[in-house]
This record gives structure tokens, sequence and C-alpha cells, in this order.
């Protein structure tokens, strides 16, 4: 499933010394990364090293303590940084509105902001959920009767209604069989290679980060430990990524 | 809270836009209210009839007793009461549900999609209750004189027919009262939809953290319900008939 691609226009994601702490926790402790316009990009790491705080930073739902995110070299703190980026994010647990039916869900971001009528709207839908191997008699159920996958394809079609240009993905595959976790996986390398959108991908999934990653992060105790190619990153002398990377049932 | 009110307040120019919202809302409250407040206003009525009845007639003041059951439920019993009964009701629910969208990320995907949470959820709810609670009230003044009405007239102790009952109601409340009572209801409805609807938004920690919001919100809009009832009444009794210079 890698796949070398050559990087168009896009938008570079820079974080430069972000710092956080929750009370005397400290979370990001200095984080530092590029991520290239296009790309897919990987960030692993334990659980509570900070990697779902560090996306929210990215999305604008935390303060940094200290620090910038740069989109381009516009700071996503900026006036108007929303009307000119337009970013997404797939939450782990979906995040879908259960008062709303998965069509509604999906179409939520043109309905509210008036982008596209009624019509051309639902034709989106169903053109995005069709990209995610679902159809027009799931467009009207409600997230309650979907299961856990499903779920998150519902939350990626709705992520790529918005035809953002940074896409960031918490733990697209905790929680999903493995065939299932191999789908999702072809959806976001798939909705990559349409949109060229940037793509930051948050996993616990060593089989997902090396089948889909142009590049690779670990995270760990808040601070970017080794980056590089999916190559770079197996032969990595780093002893937490080695352990990482090894850790089977199998073996002590 | 008061941040929760301002937006709110701010965002009101746009509630047409999200009619859809607010009729979704104004439908909720009025199925899950309406027979509640129907026997909750039918009772009070009742009781106030059964109260004052007998000491009014004994000194043969029976004939007073339209006005005062009508004057009391209006101006103080309906709008406690009845805010009392929604903030059980529907602000309970309010911040359940708000605060079950905050901890499952509801809140968090809609600021991503660049939909503001206030606007989205709050505003339809604030205006969707304080267009709701006066409506009930005057639906609970006409239950609940009846209510007294059909006490007055066949409990032996109080003996006042229902003729004279409506008799003395239409000569002593005036519309000025029925306007103090929706000045109140309205006042309470603003405050239970901002004091709930805070609270959900304000939901940490969990699902326990929803049974949290969800009891502080019901207390919370009490205790304000009847601080602000004595703190209104103060303010609005310079523009009642009965009004004396001063005090407290
Ligand atoms: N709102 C918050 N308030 C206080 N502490 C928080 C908050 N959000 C996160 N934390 C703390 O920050 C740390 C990192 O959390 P985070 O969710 O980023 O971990 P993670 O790397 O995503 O882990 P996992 O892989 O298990 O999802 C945790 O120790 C968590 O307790
Ligand atoms: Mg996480």
């Amino acid at each position: 499933m890698t796949s070398a691609k050559t990087v168009e226009s896009g938008v570079a994601v820079r974080v430069r010394q972000l710092r956080k702490s929750f009370g005397s926790q400290v979370v990001l402790d200095g984080v530092d990364l590029d991520v290239h316009p296009g790309e897919i990009f990987v960030l692993m790491g334990p659980s509570g090293s900070g990697k779902s705080v560090l996306l929210r930073h990215l999305i604008g739902l935390e303060t940094a303590d200290s620090g910038e995110i740069l989109l381009n070299d516009t700071r996503i703190e900026d006036e108007g940084v929303r009307d000119r980026f337009r970013l997404a994010m797939v939450f782990q647990s979906g995040g879908l509105l259960n008062s709303l039916t998965v069509g509604e869900n999906v179409g939520l971001y043109l309905s509210e902001h008036r982008l596209k009528p009624a019509v051309e709207i639902e034709r989106i839908v169903q053109e995005k959920l069709a990209l995610v191997h679902l159809g027009p008699k799931d467009s009207l159920k409600y997230p309650s009767e979907l299961s856990g996958g499903m779920k998150k394809r519902v939350a990626i079609a709705r992520a790529l209604v918005m035809e953002p240009q940074v896409v960031l993905y918490d733990e697209p595959t905790s929680e999903l069989d493995p065939l299932v976790a191999v789908t999702v996986g072809r959806e976001i390398v798939r909705a990559n290679a349409m949109t060229r959108a940037t793509t930051l991908v948050v996993t616990h999934d060593r089989d997902l980060a090396f089948g889909i990653a142009n590049r690779i992060a670990f995270l760990s105790e808040g601070r970017i430990v080794a980056v590089g190619t999916p190559e770079v990153i197996r032969a990595s002398q780093d002893p937490l990524v080695h352990r990482f990377l090894s850790a089977d049932f199998t073996r002590d | 809270m008061l941040v929760l009110f301002g937006a709110t307040l701010r965002a009101l120019p746009r509630i047409f836009r999200y009619r859809r919202n607010l009729a979704e809302q104004l439908f909720e409250i009025g199925n899950a209210s309406l027979f509640m407040a129907c026997v909750l206003s039918l009772f009070i009525g009742g009781v106030l009839s059964l109260q004052a009845g007998p000491l009014l007639t004994q000194r043969g003041l029976g004939s007073l007793l339209g006005g005062l059951v009508g004057a009391s439920l209006a101006k103080e019993l309906g709008p406690v009461m009845m805010s009392i009964l929604i903030a059980g009701r529907i602000g309970s629910a309010m911040a359940a549900e708000l605060g079950s969208m905050r901890v499952y990320q509801e809140i968090d995907a809609l600021r991503t999609l660049n939909i503001d949470p206030v606007e989205y959820l709050v505003l339809p709810r604030v205006v969707a209750i304080s267009v709701a609670l006066p409506c009930l009230l005057v639906f609970s003044l006409l239950i609940g004189c009846a209510g007294g009405a059909f006490v007055a007239a066949f409990n032996a102790d109080v003996a006042v027919s229902a003729a004279a009952f409506f008799n003395n109601l239409k000569t002593t409340l005036e519309p000025r009262d029925i306007i103090h009572g929706l000045i109140k209801t309205f006042l309470f409805a603003v405050t239970v939809g901002v004091v709930c609807c805070n609270q959900g938004l304000d939901t940490m920690g969990g699902p326990r953290g929803i049974g949290r919001s969800v009891t502080k919100a019901v207390v919370n809009s009490i205790v304000f319900i009847l601080v602000l009832d004595y703190v209104i009444t103060r303010m609005l009794l310079p523009f009642t008939k009965a009004s004396m210079a001063g005090g407290f």
C-alpha cells in the first residue's frame, strides 16, 4: 500500500517548541514537527504520551502554553485562518452527532454553512458515503444503529465533505477487526491520493503505520524522539522505537 | 455563565436560521411538560382554595376567594412552580444531552466543522424555553383557576359557587398582574435555559460527570429561580397597585 508520492502544492504543517501542561502534569514538552504538504504522516507513541493532545492543538481545540503551530506560514491562532485553511479531524470515537442521521451528519458542514442547495448536498453526501462503501440505505440510519467500523467510515466521509487541505485521524483503526482496519487504511490512502490533503494519522497499529505512511514519527514523554521514512524508523536505534516495534506476545 | 448568556444574546439575530432546531425543541418541551403542568396546576389551584377558602368563608369574605387564588397563581405560584417543573423536566434533559455531547466529543466535532456550539445547540434551547414557559404559565393559570373553582364549589367548608368565584376573579385580576407573572416567567425561563446549557457544556469526567452536571443544573436552577423571584418581585413592586414606598 505504500506509495511514494511527489508532493504538489498543499499545506505544510509545522509545529515549533509546543508546550502544554494540565495542572502540574507536563504533556507536551517542546514538540517540533514538520509535516510536508500532501504526505501521509503517522504519529506513534505509547499510550498517554500526548498524541491526542497534540492533534487537538492542531485543530484548535486546545491552546498551547507556548510554542507555535504554522499552516504554511500562517500561525493557527491568527485571524481568519479557518477561512483560508480547511482542517478536518476524524475522532477516535467518530464524534458523530447522535441526534442526526448518517446523511445529515455527513452533510452537516455544507448545510450549516449554507454552501450548497439541498439537492446538491444530498448528491455530495451520497458520493462521499460511496467512497467509504456506504450506500443510500445507510444514510438514513442513526449513529446508534451503526457498528464501530461504520461510525469511523461515516466520520471519514464527513471529514471529506469539507474538502480539507489537512486531515487529522485519531486512532482510525482502534476497535476495528483486521479486515475493516485494512479497509479504513485503504480509505485513508485513497482519500489522500484523491484530495492531496496533508494527512496526519495517530495510531498504535504498526501494520497500519508501515502500510500507509510516507513518514513516521515517535512521540514519547512529550517530545518527538524519532522521525523518518518507514525504512529509517524500522532501522532506528532508539530504544523506545525498537521496543515498540519488536514487542510481541511470544518474546520477552 | 454570564459569558454563555452574552454569547447567546449575540447569536440571537441568527435564530431564524435555526428554526428547525427551535421547532424541535418547542415540540419536545410541550410534549414533555403539558400533562405535568396540567396536573400540577389543577392541584395547586385546588389547594389554594382549600387553604384560604375556609378562613375567608368563616369571616364572611368567601366572595374574595377567586381573586386571591387567581392573583396568587398569576404572580407567584404559577411562575415559580412552572419554572421549577421545567427546570426538572426540560433543564435536566438539556444538561444531560449537552453533557453527553461534550463527553462523547460531539461538541468538539462541531467545532472542527466550524459550527459554533452556542449558536447550534444553546441558542435554540434557550429561545424555545423562553417562548414555551410563558405560554405554559397562561395555560397553568386557566387550569389552576378551574381547580380552585372546583374545590371552592364542592368543598363544604368553602362553599363558594363557581359563578361567584369567577366573578371576583374577573374584577380583581388585572392585565398587569398577568404581565407581572409573564415577565417573571420569562426571566426564569432564560435563567433555567442558560444555567442548564452552561452546566451541560461544562461537563467533565465521563459518564459520571453527566450525572453530576444534571444534578447541579437542576439545583442551581431552582436556587436561581427562588432568589430571582424575590428580586424581581421587589423590582416590580412599584408597578403594582398595592405598592408602598421604601424598605426591602
Ligand atoms: N483535558 C485534559 N485535562 C487533563 N489532563 C489531560 C487532558 N487531556 C489529556 N490529558 C492528559 O494528557 C496525557 C496525554 O493524553 P493523550 O490523550 O494525548 O494520550 P495519547 O497519546 O493520545 O494516548 P492514547 O494512545 O492512549 O490515546 C494523559 O496523561 C492525559 O491524562
Ligand atoms: Mg489518544
